[in-house]
């Protein structure tokens, strides 16, 4: 199955991109798309600890995604 | 309650009038703005940029945690997107309340969470002409290292 990967601000600068397209397996958790993200080549620059979110809330690393959803990659934030 | 992301000057006094009352005895404006100085370097603006649909939507769910805290729903904020010069306006919070004391809550709360949650980022621009991200403002969403991934999560479910 496929999902979307968004990257913002420092993420995106580091791997050049701001969104992609990943085949994961079915059943895959927010942990197995960020660990096949960053085995990407390049991908590596992103750290090992970060902020996800799926179809734009907050996720834990043990959520499971499901086709089509959007996960995004959350740098951390600095509004204000 | 009324939150937004905008793109161009936040109007304050709009935002005041939003929240507006005869049975408010105070209302709380909170503005921040772009400093010209940050870990002593000399910072000429500063662009924002967002998950805007995100950031939308966490905003309005902070607003809504608020109202809930304080009792009162004549809260408002706007956050401000795009290349801002030192001295302008990124973001601003109104909070009006019958009491000044949970008016200053509910306005403390509206800016310490959205500093916290809403995905937006800022990179400053330098006096000598180089860009940089800003690290995180607040310290509880810096993260160790190790592979912790989504410990806003908790935040997100207490809603």
């Amino acid at each position: 199955m496929t999902v979307t990967v968004l990257l913002f601000a420092s993420y995106a600068d580091a791997v050049g991109r701001s969104s992609f397209e990943l085949d994961v397996e079915t059943g895959a958790t927010v942990k197995d798309v960020v660990e096949k993200v960053r085995a990407m080549s390049g991908h590596d620059r992103l750290p090992r600890a970060l902020m996800v979110a799926v179809n734009e809330r907050y996720a834990s690393r043990d959520s499971e995604v499901r086709a089509g959803d959007e996960v995004a990659l959350i740098p951390p934030v600095a509004g204000g | 309650m009324y939150s937004a992301i905008v793109d161009s000057r936040i109007d304050v006094s709009a935002l005041l009038a939003r929240v507006a009352s005869d049975s408010n005895g105070a209302a709380v404006l909170f503005i921040g703005t772009v400093r010209d100085v940050n870990d002593g370097r000399t910072v000429t603006g500063i662009e924002y940029s967002a998950y805007r649909s995100m950031a939308e939507r966490e905003l309005a769910s902070i607003i809504a945690e608020a109202a809930e805290r304080t009792g009162s729903t004549h809260i408002a904020a706007e956050h401000r997107l795009g290349e801002l010069r030192t001295g302008e306006c990124s973001v601003a919070v109104v909070a009006a309340h019958p009491h000044r004391g949970l008016a200053f809550e509910g306005a403390r709360y509206v800016v310490e969470e959205l500093k916290r949650r809403v995905p937006i980022w800022k990179r400053e621009q330098y006096i000598d002409g180089t860009r940089e991200w800003v690290r995180a403002t607040s310290s509880d969403v810096r993260l160790a290292d190790g592979p912790t991934i989504g410990v806003l999560a908790d935040a997100g479910e207490r809603k």
